[in-house]
């Protein structure tokens, strides 16, 4: 909850996780553009991590979404993944806090996915039959619609913000109490929460979006028992 | 025993009180859930995949009950806007 405000320009004020979410990216940007050489050269494609990591997230993807949009969703939830993960391992470097333990970096990801899926459900059945689906059951259903709509958006933030800041004020305060070392095993914890809550974040997206890119479809039919229900 | 010594007592025991009940009730719900999940497989094996997605979806929600607790639970103790009301 202590942000330090690391750099004041003209009124612009950068804090320590907006500098470091800046770093992620420019990591991940770096990181892509090396990859791209290296695939373009030819020289025996891509590392087998790589390639690994990247069949892994297909899979996961090609499982929630039709097989026609996996290309378009795959490079959105991909990078969510990608981006999550390191930002959420930073906490983990002595000195950094992890950036998603701030409130505005998460709001602004969650506000992200809440416009993503409006795109995507447009993109894949048009306005009308992606509006239509709000009145989908019965018109009187239209407010639950929109307040779930909203609220999911903030759980979204709410969730990956209390995991990583309560984690980390349970090291400090475990710190505080015991003294050196005794917090390790809540920072392998630390490894663990990291991984389990970008898989979170990239499935609930995933799935969020899946349920707009299968709306305009799902009018006549009922709705298919793999997607759950996406209030929380 | 002054107001402000009230307040803090109270809202220290409410908070506690909060996470207290907030992790209890989540704790029971995610312990039904993965013996449900866990019991699934055993009669349909190849049903797992589906299964455990469905599965680590819901705790995921339903650990973010317990972290609106918690998130409560801080802003009574460090950020409440009620102190500003002793402290004018």
């Amino acid at each position: 909850m202590n942000n330090v405000i690391i750099w004041h320009f003209h009124r612009l004020v950068f804090t320590e996780p907006l500098l470091l979410s800046l770093g992620v990216s420019a990591c991940l940007v770096a990181l892509a553009l090396v990859l791209r050489q290296r695939i373009a050269l030819a020289s025996g494609g891509p590392p087998v991590i790589v390639e690994a990591a990247y069949q892994l997230m297909h899979d996961a993807v090609a499982e929630v979404v039709g097989a026609t949009h996996v290309e378009r969703v795959l490079p959105f939830v991909g990078t969510l993944w990608l981006f999550i993960l390191l930002a959420n391992l930073l906490g983990l470097v002595p000195g950094l806090v992890s950036p998603t333990r701030d409130l505005s970096i998460t709001s602004a990801l969650a506000i992200t996915v809440f416009a993503a899926v409006h795109v995507f459900g447009v993109r894949a059945c048009g306005w009308k039959a992606y509006l239509r689906h709000y009145l989908a059951p019965n018109p009187i259903l239209l407010p639950f619609h929109l307040i779930s709509e909203i609220t999911r958006t903030i759980a979204l933030a709410i969730r990956l913000f209390g995991n990583m800041m309560s984690l980390e004020m349970a090291a400090m305060l475990v710190l505080l109490v015991a003294g050196l070392l005794v917090p390790v095993p809540l920072l392998l914890l630390h490894v663990v929460e990291a991984l389990i809550q970008a898989y979170i974040f990239g499935m609930l997206a995933l799935i969020y979006i899946g349920s707009a890119l299968e709306a305009g479809q799902q009018a006549q039919p009922p709705p298919t028992p793999s997607v759950p229900e996406e209030r929380s | 025993m002054s107001d402000l010594h009230l307040f803090s007592v109270v809202s220290t025991i409410v908070a506690a009180l909060a996470i207290a009940l907030g992790v209890f009730y989540p704790a029971r719900a995610m312990g039904r859930a993965v013996a449900a999940a866990l019991e699934a497989p055993a009669r349909q094996p190849e049903a797992e995949k589906p299964i455990s997605r469905t599965l680590f979806i819901g705790l995921a929600m339903i650990e973010s009950l317990a972290i609106y607790c918690l998130v409560i639970a801080l802003i009574i103790l460090f950020r409440n806007p009620l102190l500003e009301y002793f402290l004018k």
